[in-house]
């Protein structure tokens, strides 16, 4: 359901929204009436416990707000949600922080909101802040999150032998975007959303570690995890559109974010029967490589018999210049 | 990507590697001119199928380790000191100055904006008419006719915001100061979709060395080195296209007169190689010409002294007999531009060859 936009709180957002008076108390209405009552009646939230608890937090800047296959809402539940998933947690709670650019338009803010509040994950307190023109960009999220463990993961646990599946194909989200700036013609769109089924799904098969390849892509992720092991990467499962994107703009799928993948480390005798449940939930879910004894490098297997380092840029790609 | 499976075929791949084993019998020094090639080798472990008697020596086509310090400093010159934005291609930003570079400055406060195309620097100085905008233009045969058709968009519509800082570079005279130490080229295909083969025809006589063109997939290469190989073998002095999905032998007029309009040729320094003759490109219209513009005298430029990148780009030492390799310079404290090119062979190096032992 879209509710309609109060007529008061005009077109954009404005430095008076976040300035402590009936502006402010009328847009912090606006996002209660989206996301629950919850989320603005207080400054906090007390929450019951029991057990472990798993605590997270993740800010979100992407640019632009809204992309082919989500917006910045999704990416903030979502994007928290499954690094909870990664410490072996499922999410009891989240908390939601906007910083919003003076001018953003309210139909946006609106639609970013009805994001989240779809994902059916409960917000149990937030903050809005209003910076001025040209000190923010748009609008800029962070949210924390709770969640109690379920499953006892940690990159110690990681073991030579240990197989590495992926839960999805590479490069989605990473590829979308990058395409979205460009202007390219395809219907490529992000894989951002939820790795909470894993929770179920991998619990039988004792897995020793699980990660979200968010920036950086798998590279950044197994070039962490490796710790005092090498990794062989056996195949990546990258779709054909994500390879003709990395083509042209001269990226490596490799180094790609995903929003919706995790990579997940289980023992080698389980690894044919979590391959197959994970394929359940996607077909494109596939094993991706082995842990073996090295010294903390990671190694690309490639189709002509060789291996290849697998680095880590230090920072973001850049594109090329041919 | 559907349309390059062929070209990365591993069937094909071991097959042509089988046939190059056995046609080679003498012992040949070849050169690939470009770094794009290099990388490929380098990047597909192609170098490893080689027979003993083919030798790889890397060559000097990586424009972004060729353009000088001195260049580069006033680049950064340009961003800092004069409020323009700086648009240049990626591979520009973390390649060191004399004293810094590009993305430092822009952490300092220099406008620095990353394109794919000088027609997105000339986008940005019509949507931003009170900003002088300046395209940092570097590249060989293949990036000199987008910066010309760029002036030619900036000049019909009228701007006056935007210029370039051209440091384009020539391949042939590169290639002539390189030659003595070579049985044959290697030449990079994408120059070649420009320039056509009538100037390697010309240079592979002069040269009296065999010339294949090439394109950058597995396949391709060893295509290349095969013909390379035969040429060679049968002691022939030619220039073979092995790329003809991309080359036309006649190149592309149209690119090559958009460049005659733009620029005129010039003697110019090569970083690690010194001054080539008519070795870059000047600009013809000095309204466009950033350093005439904003009053730019020319730089030194420093290299680090430790750098032996001019030797690496002439084929004269592999990355990995330079002494500073890995140890005072990697691709997080880069001492010269080849460590950070992503067409550079102490980049390709580092980035697929510093651990010798394979995975066990």
């Amino acid at each position: 359901m879209i509710c309609p936009l109060p007529h008061e709180l005009g077109d954009v957002v404005t430095l008076a929204h976040g300035a402590g008076g009936r502006a402010m108390r009328g847009l912090i209405q606006h996002i209660g009436s989206i996301l629950g009552p919850a989320a603005t009646t207080h400054d906090g939230a007390v929450l019951p416990t029991d057990g472990p608890i798993a605590l997270t937090t993740d800010s979100f800047v992407v640019d632009p707000i809204e992309f082919p296959g989500g917006n910045i809402g999704h990416l903030a539940v979502w994007g928290t949600v499954n690094d909870l998933v990664a410490t072996g947690a499922r999410v009891q709670a989240l908390t939601l922080s906007l910083i919003i650019e003076e001018g953003l338009p309210l139909a946006i803010l609106d639609r970013v909101l009805h994001t989240i509040a779809a994902t059916g994950v409960p917000i149990v307190t937030g903050d809005t802040k209003v910076v001025e023109r040209g000190r923010g960009h748009g609008l800029f999220v962070n949210t924390a999150g709770i969640g109690r463990e379920e499953l006892a993961l940690s990159p110690a646990q990681i073991n030579v032998g240990d197989a590495i599946l992926v839960s999805g194909d590479l490069g989605r989200h990473g590829a979308a975007i990058m395409a979205h700036r460009m202007g390219f013609q395809t219907a490529l769109e992000s894989d951002c959303g939820s790795c909470l089924p894993l929770l179920d799904v991998l619990a039988p098969f004792a897995p020793t570690c699980l990660r979200d390849p968010t920036r950086g892509g798998l590279a950044a992720v197994l070039g962490e995890l490796a710790g005092p092991h090498d990794i062989v990467i056996e195949q990546l499962p990258v779709h054909p559109s994500v390879s003709a994107v990395c083509e042209v703009l001269g990226l490596d799928p490799i180094h790609l974010p995903c929003e919706g993948r995790m990579v997940v480390f289980v023992p080698e005798a389980r690894a044919l029967a979590a391959e197959a449940a994970l394929r359940e939930l996607d077909p494109a879910a596939c094993r991706v490589g082995t842990v073996v004894p090295g010294a903390g490098r990671v190694w690309l297997r490639d189709a002509y018999g060789g291996d290849r380092l697998v680095d880590v840029p230090l920072g973001a790609p850049l594109p090329r210049i041919c | 990507m559907k349309t390059l499976q062929p070209w990365r075929d591993p069937t094909a791949v071991r097959q042509l590697a089988h046939t190059l084993g056995t046609v080679t019998r003498g012992s040949w020094r070849i050169m690939e001119v470009c770094g794009g090639q290099t990388h490929a080798f380098v990047r597909f472990g192609i170098d490893r199928l080689l027979p003993e008697g083919v030798e790889l020596l890397h060559g000097p086509g990586c424009p972004v380790c060729v353009t000088p310090a001195g260049v580069l400093d006033q680049a950064i010159a340009l961003a800092v000191e004069h409020d323009v934005l700086l648009c240049t291609f990626g591979d520009m930003l973390r390649v060191p100055g004399s004293h810094t570079d590009l993305l430092q400055a822009r952490a300092r406060g220099a406008h620095l904006q990353v394109v794919y195309s000088p027609l997105d620097a000339v986008a940005l100085a019509r949507k931003h008419p009170d900003q002088q905008v300046v395209f940092f233009g570097v590249g060989f045969e293949t990036t000199a006719p987008t910066v010309a058709l760029a002036i030619e968009a900036a000049r019909a519509s009228g701007l006056d915001n935007f210029s370039v800082l051209a440091s384009h570079v020539l391949v042939p005279p590169a290639l002539r100061a390189v030659s003595s130490r070579v049985d044959a080229f290697l030449a990079a295909g994408h120059v070649c979709t420009i320039e056509g083969m009538a100037p390697y025809h010309a240079l592979s006589r002069e040269l009296g060395l065999p010339i294949v063109v090439t394109g950058f997939e597995p396949v391709d290469l060893l295509r290349g080195l095969l013909e390379c190989v035969r040429l060679l073998e049968e002691g022939r002095v030619d220039a073979f296209n092995a790329y003809p999905r991309a080359v036309r032998p006649e190149g592309n007029p149209t690119a090559r007169a958009a460049v005659a309009r733009a620029f005129d040729t010039t003697d110019q320094p090569w970083r690690g190689m010194g001054t080539l003759p008519d070795s870059g490109l000047r600009l013809r219209d000095p309204a466009f010409d950033a350093a005439h513009r904003f009053g730019l005298a020319p730089r030194e430029g420093r290299d680090d002294p430790d750098c032996l990148a001019g030797e690496v780009l002439q084929g004269l030492r592999k990355p990995t007999e330079c002494p500073a390799f890995g140890s005072r310079c990697t691709p997080d404290h880069p001492l010269g531009a080849t460590m950070v090119s992503s067409e550079g062979a102490c980049a390709a190096y580092w980035r697929h060859r510093r651990h010798s032992g394979a995975p066990a």
